[in-house]
């Protein structure tokens, strides 16, 4: 009897699950068709798949959307799916929803690194990416290395990383006093990110990495559903704690520094999609696939309205995350999940 | 034994004071800043000095620091989490917000006018955060209460860049404050932030017992005789009393209200009672030193405390965090 109760909870969850993906999964492929039509030039959707396809299309259409649409749409799209996963891996792997890159200290090596390269040492173009996506990892291996104590501890890793950023942020708010404002003004909207004015050199190492890494990561993540048990009892149900522990914490950190190092720290968007994953699916589950989509989706919309609807200035996209990401989460963590789980 | 503790940092603390009075750009001897204290002589460069630059300076610190350290002690008891800083009410970017928009809206340019915005946007914003972070199931649960500031942080940061990324005349005063410092910080900062911080130090010391309970999870708390939505909310009030006039009087500070009641809990244990006076003892100590160091090592211009409390505070931080111990709350 109860055990077909348990059954059909689960059942019943995993339905839902996948409802909330195929939802998302549109609602970005709707978001990604909007972007590459809407602006000051309207392609009508028709042109823009004839021009996807290669097909024959009116005269500008290609040049728009090949050279200016269609890099942006796709750097929002992949920077938000890898910041999505990648928050979502390290808020679940590490059991805190407070733990996710731009928090610990991840994110802040690749934008350090950057800030130094652009305003110390004024190096220019692929090679600041380069350098972000370097800084992104060496951070998480000092966190990892500084953290290790007989294995690593979920709290002693964030805690190390927490202090670790902490040192980024106030070399670079340092960096920041010390510069003409106006190069420091620059330097905040990368700060802040942005998917404006991207090419495709920049695009297909982030594209690149999202296909080898993100299949990798829900592979990995699979072993999330015992980690989440706690360390004691995954070791018991037979899974390699650190091991899994260390491929995954290495995969997401490549999505978020190769993310960084393409559109710059988009902000919140690692912090926000796996919360709001969690509270659309609901249950207690891993949400690896459904944060992934949130991120992209944040990223798509925060940028459409960046650019088109805050009147005649455009803002970068990390202005806008914070603002319509945080009250969606609020609005979440205030009504959606009053008959599920409390935290 | 705690209490010999106590009293070895406050002597501490007082050579901290005196050292922070002493060195600068131009070094005072001992003698002379005592004597300045007691009897200042308006014709001497160095009473000056002392008098309307250093002391103010000292005073901002000791009570920054104080208010930074018991403000975060509290915050991680309530939240149960040991990663929340006193920021995570939505202190420092609610500070942050209204300071811009006082720089860039209002054109107030000097910090003494928008100190108050600071405290305003600071005490707002914590209020919307506990409120959010109670509505629905369980009330203020704290990974609710976690969740909702570092969202209302994410909102208020995103609208904060918005506005410096038009206006860079706002950027370049905004930076400056942001980096945390307590140079140029006037007595008078100090008498008017005096009645919050006392009023917050009070709240926060009666939560001591309460936060013991909390600790035991919210259940046993209650079983206990203590009224959890109370005791919440007392301590969320010191919480936003003491770090949001810290937060406007020297920037946000914050990894000193995170990293204090750290170092603090690994001597006393999690017992509050003691926890808090240890934490508003130990993190003013931090801050002159930084402050000093600060001064010292870019003479005669001054590296901001703010980075300096990141660069010694973090080794030790991190030293700390791979004792066994602390990973416990």
């Amino acid at each position: 009897m109860s055990a077909g109760v348990v059954e059909t909870t689960r059942r019943r969850e995993s339905a839902r699950a996948r409802a909330v993906a195929t939802a998302l999964l549109v609602a970005a492929i709707a978001m990604f068709a909007l972007t590459l039509s809407y602006g000051d030039f309207q392609i009508s959707l028709p042109d823009v798949v004839r021009s996807l396809l290669g097909q024959p299309t009116p005269p500008g259409v290609d040049y728009i959307m090949h050279d200016l649409r269609l890099p942006r749409a796709s750097v929002s799209v992949l920077a938000g799916l890898a910041f999505g996963l990648a928050g979502a891996i390290f808020q679940q792997l590490l059991r805190n929803p407070l733990a996710s890159p731009d928090v610990i200290g991840v994110s802040q090596g690749a934008t350090t690194a950057a800030v130094v390269a652009v305003l110390v040492l004024g190096v220019e173009g692929g090679i600041v990416a380069a350098v972000a996506l370097a800084g992104a990892l060496v951070t998480a291996l000092v966190i990892y290395a500084l953290s290790w104590r007989k294995g690593v501890g979920g709290y002693r890793f964030i805690l190390v990383g927490i202090g670790i950023g902490t040192v980024l942020t106030s070399i670079t708010s340092y960096i920041l006093t010390r510069s003409d404002v106006k190069v420091a003004a620059e330097a905040m909207i990368w700060l802040t990110g942005s998917v404006s004015g991207r090419t495709w050199p920049q695009i297909v190492p982030l594209a690149v990495a999202v296909l080898i890494l993100a299949p990798m990561a829900l592979t990995l993540g699979r072993v999330l559903t015992g980690m989440q048990l706690g360390d004691d009892l995954a070791t018991a149900f037979g899974v390699r704690v650190q091991r899994s522990r260390f491929a995954l914490l290495i995969t997401a950190v490549g999505l978020a520094g190769m993310a960084t190092s393409a559109a710059g720290p988009i902000a919140f968007v690692a912090f926000m999609s796996g919360p709001i994953a969690v509270r659309l699916v609901g249950g207690g589950r891993p949400v690896l696939i459904q944060a992934a989509l949130v991120g992209a989706l944040l990223v798509l919309v925060s940028d459409f309205i960046g650019s088109h609807l805050l009147g005649s200035r455009q803002f970068p996209v990390g202005v806008v995350t914070g603002v319509i990401g945080a009250p969606y989460l609020l609005w979440l963590l205030a009504t959606a999940n009053r008959s599920g789980r409390g935290g | 034994m705690l209490t010999a503790g106590l009293v070895v940092i406050a002597a501490a603390l007082a050579g901290a004071a005196l050292l922070s009075l002493a060195v600068g750009a131009r070094d005072v001897p001992f003698g002379t800043v005592l004597h300045a204290l007691v009897n200042p002589d308006p014709d001497s460069t160095e009473h000056l000095i002392i008098t309307q630059s250093r002391l103010p300076r000292t005073i901002v610190g000791l009570l920054a620091g104080a208010a930074f350290g018991l403000a975060g002690a509290v915050i991680q008891g309530v939240t149960r989490n040991p990663l929340a800083d006193p920021g995570i009410l939505g202190v420092n970017a609610g500070a942050g917000l209204f300071i811009v928009v006082a720089i860039s809206l209002l054109g107030i340019t000097n910090l003494t006018g928008y100190v108050w915005f600071g405290f305003l946007g600071a005490a707002i914003t914590s209020v919307l955060v506990y409120t959010v972070g109670s509505i629905g199931r369980g009330g203020a649960t704290p990974v609710k209460l976690a969740l909702a500031g570092a969202a209302v942080t994410a909102a208020l940061t995103s609208f904060t860049t918005a506005v410096l990324i038009t206006d860079v005349d706002a950027f370049d005063q905004f930076r400056f404050w942001q980096v945390g410092s307590l140079a140029g910080r006037g007595t008078d900062i100090a008498v008017q932030s005096l009645p919050f911080l006392v009023v917050g130090a009070l709240l926060a010391f009666y939560s001591a017992r309460a936060l013991n309970a909390l600790a035991l999870g919210d259940d046993v708390a209650t079983s206990f005789g203590q009224n959890v939505l109370v005791a919440r909310l007392i301590a969320a009030g010191a919480v936003v009393l003491l770090c949001g006039t810290a937060t406007s009087m020297a920037g946000p500070l914050v990894f000193i209200g995170l990293v204090i009641p750290h170092i603090a809990r690994s001597i006393t244990g999690p017992d509050h009672r003691w926890l808090l006076p240890y934490s508003m003892l130990l993190a003013p100590l931090l801050l002159l030193i930084a402050d000093v160091i600060g001064r010292v090592v870019a003479r005669p211009g001054e590296v901001q405390v703010g980075i300096v409390t990141a660069i010694i505070g973090a080794p030790i931080f991190v030293a700390l965090a791979r004792r066994e111990r602390l990973a416990e709350l």
